[in-house]
């Protein structure tokens, strides 16, 4: 018998997407039988506890969760946010109701021993659910009391050899494409430079110091997987600058039908016989591609690398040799002034351990500008609209670029620096006079 | 229930303690076949919904399943997935960004019991526990945020509503008939915890009510002048009310000037904005994040308003519905849903989706504003 009617969520059993429903009650289920005797650190009800106020929240229309409060391990500034329900005479098991973020891998690979390590820490000191994962990337567990932290980061750091991921007004844990793991199109090693930059900066990640959140997020090519040209302050993003080889046979074999367009991506739906001209050479967006002799040909010079021919004909067109990333700056959510997307400021830098040229002329000159200027809660996207792109050249030294803009501007409104000007910005009026009555 | 510690010693937290050791290293977690294969895959292809073959220079095959996930997951579930990774992929798996489970195997017919087995499980309410598919020209998993289950600034639910959307999307998860792939995403603030901005449709919670004013507390609860400095139409400005014969500090808004965004409520929790009816969907539309073809796109906003209707949000995914039919139906292969209303125009994607155009729609916020606004005479009736 569940401790709480729940005849609203009830319904969202039903219907053939996985429900989190019925997950939620098999957890709560499994907590009441308790078959393994486990010396459960949290109410035993907390599931129940939960279906409740969430059935609540259904009823009402709202939520029924508080503004976090100031809880966290020590030392750290980020990792934990504190939650607490509004309705703690009601559903007890979920008063307290912390989320801990737990730094996960570059790839988001895991074996069965690690992840049921995992589960058997978090169903013993938390309440068992969890998020797999967070938005920004991180194993999510979800919901404890306050004096669980300090012993699960006990337990994570001692027997699981894991940290905490950010939260906060840090670096919030970096997250990548699975890359070269298993994808031809990666055109640097995601998990190896995502993993390297969050060990170097564990204090940035773990301890606020910056205005606001700060994300680093590595794109393995320009299809951007995990979207860090929408959502990163610094995005990675994988590209090359030779030419992209081309296997003439295979070509042909998707003329002739031979091997199905995009990989079979298409296969739903009659779309016709596969036509190049029309599926790949007009779709270019450069028009740098054409047949001749029965070959494709392509203009790499004026090549902007849109993915397009190479996802459409992965076994005929393949990335080029020369490779490493772009980077762009700035991207965010609306949260305050409007979303931005990434701009460009780096259009091409090798990706190569140890990472000290990304390290030392992109990101930490960035961040020294960022925590001097930026103001409080304002992302680097916002300080750079607030100060302006030159400022951002300044900062870093980069030389400006026509690839960092899609146009030059378009008005006269320059702000001249005085020493760009001959003969500076004093003059004297008594002189200007001796010229030009009053 | 008996504490049972750690070994952690809270009068002495710093002996022994371990910090800043970061994520486990990504290579412990590799199969074997991805180990020895990296950086060195050939090509791939999607054998059939969910299915898919990455062939490496080596002539090693691995086959990948998927199977949607919620992202919200019990431990028993996350147990249960070990259990078929056991059975089928040498002890490996890896999770995606959009909170699908890849499963890893080096033969098809493993590949292919894997993905029977997988369809076989099912929860006692009917659903699917893992359903294969999210592949190709089709719908994937929705990413969301946290909603009601966890958040204190939400305007509508995660979970739920994406149950309910998925539900209605699902044949799409399950194939490859649409013209390109179409990435459906959920805030349920305008935090935007996911990047729903670009997404070829985007659920959007979001208020309609002004903040709350507990005037009682909120001095007590909050720096005012962060309160006040955290909006970014100026709409909030000092005041002092009675309360019981006594003047308190607190803040007066200019109502006309909210724009709803909430975050005087994120600098300061006795300004509250949840209300039943003032809450609902926003429905965005048009946006990418791939640079493939076109450029990375914002969404647009396409509907105004939804209310919130727990538990199945039926007027949400019946609009997701008709624009996901309508795109299918006219698009060209390869375009995704903003490359086609920018071909069609904007003017006939309303006419197709049957959507209705209000002034809701027209941007008014700062100078990105005027950019939207028609400057041609070229539209079509």
């Amino acid at each position: 018998m569940a401790k709480h009617e729940t005849p609203l969520l009830d319904q969202l059993e039903s219907g053939p997407w996985p429900s989190f429903v019925s997950d939620l009650k098999q957890e709560a289920e499994f907590r009441a039988k308790n078959e393994d005797n486990i010396e459960y650190q949290i109410p035993q009800d907390v599931v129940e506890d939960l279906l409740g106020v969430l059935e609540l929240s259904f009823k009402h229309g709202r939520t029924h969760w508080k503004h976090g409060g100031i809880v966290g391990v020590f030392g750290y500034g980020g990792g934990v946010i504190g939650r607490y329900c509004d309705q703690p005479e009601k559903f007890p098991g979920v008063a307290h109701f912390h989320t801990m973020r737990v730094s996960q891998p570059a790839g988001k690979f895991y074996t069965t021993k690690y992840l049921r390590e995992i589960c058997d820490l978090w169903a013993r000191r938390g309440s068992g659910i969890t998020n797999m994962h967070g938005s920004t990337g991180d194993i999510i567990f979800l919901g404890t009391t306050t004096p669980q932290l300090e012993e699960i980061f006990w337990e994570l750091t001692h027997n699981l050899n894991q940290d905490l991921g950010g939260s906060g007004s840090n670096l919030r844990t970096p997250s990548d494409c699975i890359g070269q793991a298993r994808c031809e199109f990666a055109c640097y090693d995601t998990q190896a430079i995502c993993h390297d930059l969050t060990v170097e900066y564990q204090d940035e990640l773990h301890r606020p110091a910056f205005p606001y959140k700060f994300k680093f997020k590595f794109d393995g090519c320009p299809n951007c997987c995990v979207a860090s040209i929408a959502r990163a302050d610094l995005s990675f993003i994988g590209t090359w600058r030779d030419e992209i080889p081309i296997d003439q046979e295979a070509v042909q074999a998707y003329i002739g039908g031979e091997i199905p367009p995009n990989a079979g991506a298409h296969s739903g739906r009659d779309w016709g016989p596969f036509d190049i001209q029309k599926e790949v050479i007009d779709n270019c967006p450069t028009d740098c591609m054409w047949m001749e002799d029965n070959k494709l040909m392509i203009d790499n010079k004026e090549c902007n690398r849109c993915m397009h021919c190479i996802n459409v004909m992965p076994r005929a067109l393949r990335i080029g040799n020369d490779r490493g990333c772009t980077i762009l700056a700035g991207a965010k959510a609306p949260i305050l002034d409007g979303a931005q997307m990434g701009s460009l400021i780096v259009p091409f830098i090798k990706v190569e351990e140890p990472y000290d040229e990304i390290k030392e002329t992109v990101i930490e000159p960035i961040w020294d500008w960022w925590m001097e200027e930026g103001k409080n809660r304002e992302r680097l996207g916002e300080l750079m609209k607030r100060q302006g792109f030159k400022k951002l050249l300044e900062v870093t030294g980069f030389k400006p670029d026509p690839r960092m803009v899609s146009e030059p501007r378009t008005n006269p409104y320059i702000f001249w620096n005085e020493d760009e000007v001959e003969g500076g910005f004093k003059r004297d009026i008594n002189e200007f006079r001796k010229h030009h009555q009053r | 229930m008996a504490f049972v510690s750690s070994g952690y010693n809270l009068d002495k937290p710093m002996e022994n303690r371990i910090t800043d050791i970061g994520p486990r290293k990504y290579d412990e977690f590799y199969p074997p076949v991805i180990a020895k294969n990296k950086g060195k895959w050939k090509y791939h292809e999607i054998l059939e919904p969910g299915v898919l073959v990455h062939v490496a220079e080596s002539g090693d095959e691995i086959f990948t399943v998927r199977a949607g996930g919620c992202r919200l997951m019990s431990v028993t579930h996350i147990r249960e997935i070990c259990e078929i990774a056991d059975k089928y992929c040498g002890g490996h798996l890896r999770f995606t960004t959009r909170n699908n489970i890849e499963f890893m195997t080096d033969s098809k017919d493993a590949a292919m019991a894997l993905k029977k087995d997988l369809e076989s499980r099912k929860f006692p309410g009917g659903s699917y526990k893992f359903p294969v598919g999210g592949t190709g020209a089709g719908i994937t998993n929705i990413v969301h945020t946290q909603g009601w289950i966890h958040c204190h600034t939400p305007a509508t639910d995660a979970s739920g509503p994406v149950k309910a959307t998925m539900d209605v999307l699902f044949d799409e998860f399950k194939d490859h008939r649409l013209p390109a792939h179409l990435r459906v995403s959920l805030a349920c603030c305008l935090n935007m915890c996911g990047a729903v901005h670009c997404s070829d449709i985007a659920i959007l919670g979001y208020h309609r009510k002004p903040p709350l004013l507990d005037h009682e507390y909120l001095d007590k609860m909050c720096e005012i002048p962060l309160a006040i400095a955290a909006c970014p139409t100026a709409a909030i400005k000092p005041s002092k009310v009675e309360i019981d014969g006594q003047k308190v500090n607190s803040v007066a808004v200019k109502e006309e000037r909210c724009m709803f965004c909430g975050n005087c409520y994120t600098m300061c929790p006795s300004m509250p904005l949840a209300d039943t009816e003032g809450d609902g969907i926003v429905i965005m539309a048009g946006g990418k994040v791939s640079n493939r073809i076109s450029e990375p796109k914002f969404s647009k906003v396409v509907v105004a308003f939804i209310p919130n209707e727990a538990p199945r949000w039926p007027q949400t995914t019946a609009t997701i519905k008709k624009m996901v039919d309508a795109y299918s139906k006219d698009a060209n292969k390869y375009e995704r849903l903003g490359e086609w209303a920018e071909r069609i125009g904007w003017e006939r994607v309303f006419e197709k989706c049957e959507l209705e155009f209000t002034h809701h729609l027209i941007d008014d916020f700062r100078d990105p504003a005027y950019f939207t606004w028609r400057q041609t005479t070229q539209f079509k009736f």
